[in-house]
């Protein structure tokens, strides 16, 4: 186990005095302090750290995120902003000594201009809900975590959250325009605005992906873009993990640049069919889900491009998707995958890692290596195209030794990633568990 | 000039400059110097022997190159790959050197018509090595595509026009060039009519990645006639010929629509690109905004009213104006540009214009304040471009 910070003890004995103060700056019913209420906030999708703390507050506007954070600053009281609470490196993990300043009703859209393309949300609306306000008019929010439907955007400001298709479309720093900030001083700041340059210094790309070291986002101004004419993916199931990452690197050498392109292998695949019965290859080691867009001849095309290439790589099977209903289920299974593995193993650490795509096979066969080493089974999904690999630990969090061997496997795969090129975190953030 | 060709003499430069009290100006091969304020120093810390392009991975788009390579050469490499830098950086006719250095293009953050549907070049900035003002060597990022271990810093180096630190090695995202390029060209619009075309146009399927707008006087130092409106497409050659197709019909309204093959496509959006439509005298000035698309005309027409010329790319979200180097003509585009709540730089001018104005807007007080101790954390002594972004 990572240890925690120390709570503060003066911090502590004050823990009346401060509920009161934060009482008195908010409206009734948004400041929580009775444990069965604080329960729900004790963790985040890091489960297996668990901490109480001090206070919960609801805020409902920017100044009211202002007010609570000057009260913090003057009386040093610890602050953790939290959006959904679905980070998985313990992101939003509470203190015993801090005040979660939970973002969940400060949830509305503000402003969407189709004119100039651009949405102003409060930082509590999901990432989702930000497509859900403009798809009737045909455009999205580009970036889409697998957790879209429950994450707030800033909580993807706090980790500068990707997704699969970010291969095409970046990764939220990439996607934001501009950012309402109230800083720990209690101060407000408007960084960017609804141009694209920033004149001076790039704030805003200072501030996605600080974890909310910096500041609390309070209304966020994203890109919205036109969706394309339509979208189809297609499953390459492979022989083995090396043949579908040379494959992998073919497609991107040939200059196909496909939407999105996940790998999984053999443990991956069982798991996620069990769950969304997508059609997933169970004889392969390894799969391939690779998507185009555009019209159907456009897609036609490029997706007879791709089997031409896959077929270098003596495929176990091609499968074209023939329905919008068949893509969604294969989306389903990828982006179903953590659940699915959940099923499986109720407990797990999700790794995120990145490594230089042409490293996969090797990386893949040390992390074979150590599973059997550790004794712990391991699912990988990787978002191929840009070298993020997600290897799932399976472990039990009732047997104390089953978890210190699961970090210590974790450990020793972020080890691997940066000896080979790679870096410890591509979208999950640091939070506590990488901040060894 | 200093001019080390290694890091460790960038950085034993800066430490001789920290220990004499004595500032630098920082450049690659000087080609933007004149690019906002003045700096007043007795050397100049040059990067343009810093050179080479130690890692390039096609098949994992990614190249890393020493901060003083050419963007020509970096660009020749890249081509043989059959891939470039998504940005599309200017190489802007007005610049004071024929050469620039890929330093040079990251820490101004400068971008061509391709920003709109793919990024600036802070976006594709995957990792650097530079040395701060206090000579320590620092490494932000990493040569895989996604990363978010710690603070980017590689986004707060990308603009800062070399004030806080000397970049001395960029790794960047590259992609596939692609096959084929094409124009749709509507004659004659109104700078309104204009935005609205290109807003159409981008607010597409079709994935347009350049749109821009030249008013009478920059169509014709294009060799056009008459205003013009210029939507672009690049992909496979058949989605290409399909998109054009759907698009003249999109915009068939606005009138006659023309169409522009792959040759002279490219060289049109290289003009673009370049600021070439800009009918620029040697002592004139050249601002740059960005704002909303839609307030585009707004500032083109306060830039017309005091005298300049200009032309609007980004859809209209990108506004360049030039002409005499005068306070009111600044005032005018500050004030329009503040209008629209915009981003603004003076990009050239006499240095007396440079040292008596601001070069890009103010920031609101709480913001200045963090800015000086973000400062100060990297140069503590004030050694690097001081006074470049912001007078003392
Ligand atoms: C099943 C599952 C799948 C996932 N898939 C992906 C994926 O595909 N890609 C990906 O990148 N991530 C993924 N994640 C991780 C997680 O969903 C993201 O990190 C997400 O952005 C967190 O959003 P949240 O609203 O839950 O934020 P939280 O977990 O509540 O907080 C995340 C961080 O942001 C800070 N924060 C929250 N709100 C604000 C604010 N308003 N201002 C400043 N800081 C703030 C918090 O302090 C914390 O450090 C997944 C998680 C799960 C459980």
């Amino acid at each position: 186990m990572i240890a925690l910070p120390l709570p503060k003890a003066d911090v502590l004995i004050r823990r009346d005095a401060v509920h009161a103060g934060l009482r008195v700056l908010l409206p009734e019913g948004c400041v929580i302090t009775d444990p069965t209420r604080l329960k729900p906030y004790e963790t985040d999708g890091l489960s297996a750290y668990r901490q109480m703390p001090l206070a919960v507050v609801l805020p409902e506007t920017t100044e009211q995120v202002a007010a609570v954070l000057r009260f913090c600053h003057e009386n040093g009281v610890r602050v953790v902003p939290r959006g959904a609470g679905t980070s998985l490196s313990g992101g939003a993990l509470p203190l015993a000594d801090a005040v979660v300043i939970g973002m969940m009703r400060m949830n509305q859209v503000i402003e969407v201009n189709y004119r100039d393309r651009y949405a102003v949300v409060r930082a509590g609306v999901t990432n989702l809900g930000i497509t859900g306000a403009v798809e009737a008019e045909g455009f999205f929010y580009a970036p889409d975590p697998s957790s879209q439907l429950a994450c707030m955007i800033g909580g993807n400001i706090g980790m500068n959250s990707g997704g699969a298709h970010c291969l095409k479309y970046g990764v939220t720093a990439n996607n934001v325009l501009g950012v309402r900030l109230v800083t720990i001083e209690g101060e407000i700041l408007e960084l960017g605005g609804t141009h694209l340059d920033t004149a001076g210094y790039d704030w805003l790309g200072i501030v996605i992906g600080s974890e909310g070291q910096l500041g609390i986002a309070t209304e966020i101004t994203v890109r919205i873009l036109r969706a394309p004419e339509g979208t189809r993916a297609m499953l390459a199931a492979f022989e083995g993990n090396e043949v579908a990452g040379a494959c992998v690197a073919a497609i991107i050498g040939s200059g196909i640049i496909p939407v999105a392109l996940e790998f999984m292998d053999r443990p991956a695949i069982h798991a996620c069919e069990a769950f969304a019965h997508a059609g997933y290859p169970l004889d392969a080691e390894a799969m391939l889900i690779i998507e185009v867009e555009g019209s159907v001849a456009e897609q036609d095309w490029l997706l007879g491009q791709i089997k031409e290439i896959c077929a270098g790589f003596n495929p176990i099977s091609l499968k074209v998707s023939q329905s919008a209903e068949e893509s969604a289920a294969i989306w389903k299974g990828r982006k179903g995958a953590f659940g699915a593995i959940g099923r499986i193993s109720p407990d797990y650490l999700c790794m995120d890692g990145v490594i230089p795509t042409s490293t996969l096979p090797m990386v893949l066969r040390r992390i074979g290596e150590m599973s059997v080493q550790y004794g712990l089974q391991v699912a990988n999904i990787f978002h191929a195209g840009d070298g993020n690999l997600h290897p799932l630990i399976m472990f039990d969090a009732n047997d104390p030794a089953s978890m210190h061997k699961a970090e210590a496997f974790g450990a020793e795969i972020l080890c691997l990633c940066v000896e080979v090129g790679g870096c410890l975190t591509g979208e999950h953030g640091v939070g506590v568990e990488n901040a060894i | 000039m200093i001019a080390p060709d290694d890091e460790a003499g960038i950085a034993a430069a800066i430490c001789a400059a920290v220990a004499n009290r004595e500032p630098l100006s920082v450049e690659g091969l000087g080609s933007k110097s004149g690019f906002l304020r003045p700096v007043q120093t007795a050397r100049t810390l040059s990067t343009c022997n810093l050179t080479g392009i130690p890692l390039y991975a096609p098949q994992e788009l990614v190249v890393s190159a020493r901060a003083g390579t050419t963007l020509a050469t970096l660009e020749a490499t890249l081509a043989e790959a059959g891939q470039h830098l998504i940005a599309e950086p200017p190489d802007y006719a007005f610049l004071d050197a024929p050469a620039q250095t890929i330093g040079g293009i990251v820490a101004t953050n400068l971008s061509g018509p391709r920003r709109i549907a793919w990024g600036a070049m802070r976006d594709h900035l995957l990792g650097m090595r530079a040395v701060t003002g206090r000579g320590e060597v620092i490494r932000s990022g990493g040569r895989v595509l996604k990363n978010v271990t710690g603070l980017d810093l590689c986004k707060l180096f990308a603009g800062s026009y070399g004030t806080l630190g000397v970049m001395t090695e960029v790794t960047l995202k590259v992609l596939p060039k692609p096959e084929a390029t094409g124009t749709v060209l509507l004659w004659g619009l109104h700078p309104e009519e204009a935005v609205r075309a290109m807003s159409i146009a981008l607010g597409s399927p079709y994935s347009v990645s350049g749109a821009a707008y030249l008013p009478q006087e920059a169509a014709m130092v294009m060799g056009y006639e008459r205003p013009s409106t210029i939507v672009r497409v690049e992909d496979f050659a058949d989605s290409v010929t399909y998109r054009l197709d759907r698009l003249a019909t999109l915009l068939g309204r606005f009138g006659t629509v023309e169409i522009l093959d792959t040759a002279a496509s490219l060289s049109l959006w290289r003009a673009v690109r370049d600021a070439e439509p800009l009918p620029i005298q040697p002592d004139d000035a050249v601002w740059r905004v960005s704002v909303r698309p839609s307030c585009g005309t707004s500032v083109l027409r306060a830039g017309q009213s005091a005298g300049l010329f200009g032309y609007l790319d980004w859809g209209g979200g990108l506004v360049f104006l030039n002409g005499p180097p005068t306070g009111e003509a600044h005032a005018a585009v500050v004030d329009a540009a503040r209008h629209a709540n915009g981003a603004w730089w003076l990009l050239r001018a006499p240095e007396s214009l440079r040292r008596a104005r601001d070069a890009v807007p103010h920031e609101a007080a709480a913001l200045a304040a963090i800015r000086q101790r973000v400062v100060a954390a990297f140069d503590p002594a004030g050694i690097l471009n001081p006074g470049r972004m912001f007078a003392a």
